[in-house]
């Protein structure tokens, strides 16, 4: 298990890494999909269909999104030289990769290894849910009723973009 | 912990990505990324070894499970994703419309 | 925006209905199969992008304005605030109150008011992604005009 999503991980890195140093930006834009459809398989793998639904679905109308803007663009993305500060920059960023690799390595310590999953909040939410909130698919019994203030606020959270989206797109007002 | 690892290297690619880009749909790809790797981190910290899909069958209910509460949390945050990115994108064609290129280092050379 | 060809508009014909389909299934089912409000109501705006995708713009006069599609998304949030208030009008002092009866596990009709909630909350994302992708499109139209 552990070996199978380490490859689709690698492939994943692959893809954003070749997203982002691509010339053309609708083959930036199409690779960014490799890093999403790996995350589905992803979720099959790790035993959450739910999140596997969502994320499908979620990804294709983001490239389709993300096209539209695209194609009716220039599309190249122009290269410059860069200046002549290249030590400092390389020196700073070798320093932060040491940095946060030794946050992660103080933070990694405390996890337990993969797959013993003992998180502390685990047996409350599984031991007797079905009971507390009649809900075969405990997914839904954590989302609406155990954290429900969570939903709420995403739900806002939604609305709010929504709202947003129209503030910056509309041109000629109401009539 | 090998899975960990590469999952922050995800998060780092990202990072760099948005560091170094100065094009502003690399910039919004490099966000999503960084996003994708955060979900794969929370699917990860509730896998259980054995365990089936959190549904449970009234006939045979003892089994074991994975965590339901991360999936829950990535659940919503998918969404908010998809509405946040759809944000970014409304920002950036704006933004083309008005200067003609994605370029930020032009677009602040422009504005007098 | 125009509509494509007559390949892709009779297969779209044939199929929008069963995502439309599909996506209320699995949100009527939310609770007891993988799904949800969530996954199914961005089921169902895809299928509405779909249609728009494949016939153009002017189908059904959708993207005449947006203003429908924002109705129904805050109406759904006002109900689902309502329902999660619900509990206190009861008496008791919890937001969130699971009040209906549980029913057994395992049938439609059961798990109190989680049913509720995944209908809202889908017709809620269905109709806000439905309304970002039509501001794109009308605003695609005003800058080719």
């Amino acid at each position: 298990m552990e070996i199978a999503i380490s490859i689709i991980t690698v492939l994943m890195i692959i893809g954003a890494l070749y997203a982002i140093h691509a010339r053309d930006l609708l083959s930036a834009v199409i690779a960014c999909g490799i890093v999403g459809y790996g995350l589905v398989i992803c979720f099959l793998l790790l035993k959450a269909p739910d999140l596997a639904i969502v994320q499908i679905v979620v990804e294709t109308i983001t490239l389709i999104i993300m096209v539209a803007v695209v194609l009716d663009s220039s599309r190249e993305e122009k290269f410059s030289k860069p200046d002549g500060q290249g030590y400092i920059s390389i020196i700073t960023s070798i320093l932060l990769i040491v940095v946060l690799f030794y946050f992660f390595k103080l933070s990694v310590e405390t996890l337990d290894a993969f797959g013993s999953g003992s998180l502390r909040m685990a047996a409350p939410y599984i031991e007797g849910a079905t009971d507390k909130t009649g809900s075969a698919n405990l997914v839904t019994g954590v989302v609406f009723d155990f954290r429900g203030y969570d939903t709420m606020g995403e739900a806002t959270v939604l609305v709010t973009a929504v709202l947003g989206v129209l503030t910056i797109l509309r041109i000629k007002g109401k009539k | 912990m090998i899975v960990y690892l590469l999952c922050f290297i995800l998060f780092l690619v990202g990072l760099y990505g948005l560091i170094t880009s100065r094009n502003l749909v690399k910039i919004a790809i490099s966000m999503s990324i960084m996003e994708f790797s955060t979900f794969l981190f929370f699917a990860l910290v509730g896998y259980v070894n054995g365990g089936i899909a959190p549904i449970v069958d009234p006939a045979d209910p003892v089994k074991i499970y994975v965590d339901p509460l991360p999936q829950a949390l990535v659940l919503t945050a998918i969404v908010i994703g998809l509405a946040t990115t759809a944000m970014m994108m409304a920002v950036i064609i704006r933004l083309y419309r008005k200067y003609g290129t994605f370029d930020i280092r032009e677009i602040k050379s422009l504005r007098g | 925006m125009k509509g494509m060809t007559v390949i892709v508009k009779k297969t779209t014909q044939l199929i929008a209905g069963m995502v439309f389909l599909y996506g209320m299934y699995v949100i009527v089912h939310g609770h007891l199969t993988p799904g949800g409000g969530f996954a199914g109501g961005v089921i169902m705006a895809g299928s509405f992008i779909l249609l728009i995708l494949a016939f153009g713009s002017d189908f059904m006069h959708l993207t005449k304005e947006e203003s429908g599609t924002t109705m129904y998304e805050n109406l759904a949030t006002l109900v689902v605030i309502f329902l999660a208030a619900s509990g206190l009008l009861l008496g008791t002092r919890i937001f969130f109150l699971n009040w209906f009866p549980k029913g057994t596990l395992g049938q439609l009709v059961s798990a109190g008011m989680l049913p509720l909630y995944n209908v809202f909350v889908g017709i809620e994302v269905a109709s806000s992604i439905l309304t970002i992708f039509l501001a794109l499109v009308i605003f695609k139209e005003e800058i080719s005009e």
